[in-house]
């Protein structure tokens, strides 16, 4: 049943992967893009992670469709044509192998779902165990992220601030 | 009934070939625009179909309602970008 509704999915994301790198101007590449990052999304949603499809739904086709789109104002017109150089030959015979290569390592991944994966059986079952006695959280996920991780999540957050300050320094026109 | 689900996300994204191409090919950015909206809307659908063959309907609709915020803010700075640079 999982399986019938992933592989339009996935030929979706990978003809707009493709008809983003291969439109003439930059302005379609960026919608294109955008489109992209919804079927990434509807790919998270279904196999379950609705909080990253949430994410990627927002950063992916909201906020970077419009930082690419406020980077474009700022581009003269003539430099969003695309030249492109032709496909070396390297390339076009070595990624269809290494695709094969991650085809055959994907065989040795456990199934979708399996409680007996490594990663259902390593960690998890101590977090589950212990996180409401050690943090009085009901939320597993947020008892990790804002606590076991803090450290991460803080300087995430700063990364992020950061980020957020250098667009904005960038993006600021007719002022100064 | 999931089945019948199954066939209407399948038909969806069928619908959804029809406006890349018009996306990819289309000659001018308007005939962009309305595809990428078109394609927007499909996947808020897909989205609230997943919803309901995965039986956590009150959750998906509370994303595709964000889905379709951010749709409107992009489809915004769209509109804002052709109106400086004039009709490409």
């Amino acid at each position: 049943m999982t399986f019938a509704f992933e592989i339009p999915l996935l030929v979706l994301l990978i003809l707009t992967a493709a008809s983003a790198m291969l439109v003439k101007d930059l302005v379609s590449s960026v919608f294109i893009l955008g489109s992209y990052s919804f079927f990434l999304a509807l790919v998270w949603a279904w196999l379950g992670a609705v909080d990253v499809a949430f994410v990627e739904a927002v950063v992916g086709a909201g906020l970077a469709t419009v930082l690419f789109l406020l980077t474009l104002f700022g581009t003269n017109p003539k430099d969003t044509r695309l030249r492109r150089p032709p496909t070396p030959w390297a390339a076009i015979v070595g990624l269809p192998l290494l695709g094969l290569l991650l085809m055959y390592g994907a065989n040795g991944l456990p199934e979708f779902g399996d409680p007996a994966s490594p990663a259902s059986t390593h960690v998890s079952p101590v977090y589950l165990a212990n996180s409401l006695k050690d943090t009085l959280t009901p939320n597993v996920v947020t008892s990790v992220l804002m606590d076991y991780r803090s450290f991460d999540t803080l300087i995430e957050t700063a990364v992020i601030f950061t980020a957020g300050v250098a667009c904005a320094l960038l993006l600021r026109r007719d002022q100064g | 009934m999931t089945s019948f689900f199954l066939f209407v996300l399948l038909m969806l994204a069928a619908l959804i070939l029809v406006y890349l191409y018009r996306v990819a090919q289309g000659p001018t950015v308007f005939d962009r625009v309305l595809g990428l909206n078109g394609i927007s809307t499909k996947s808020i659908l897909m989205l609230i179909v997943i919803g309901v063959v995965y039986d956590r309907v009150d959750m998906f609709v509370d994303i595709a309602t964000g889905y379709a915020l951010l749709n409107l803010a992009g489809a915004l700075a769209i509109a804002k970008y052709l109106e400086q640079r004039g009709a490409v």
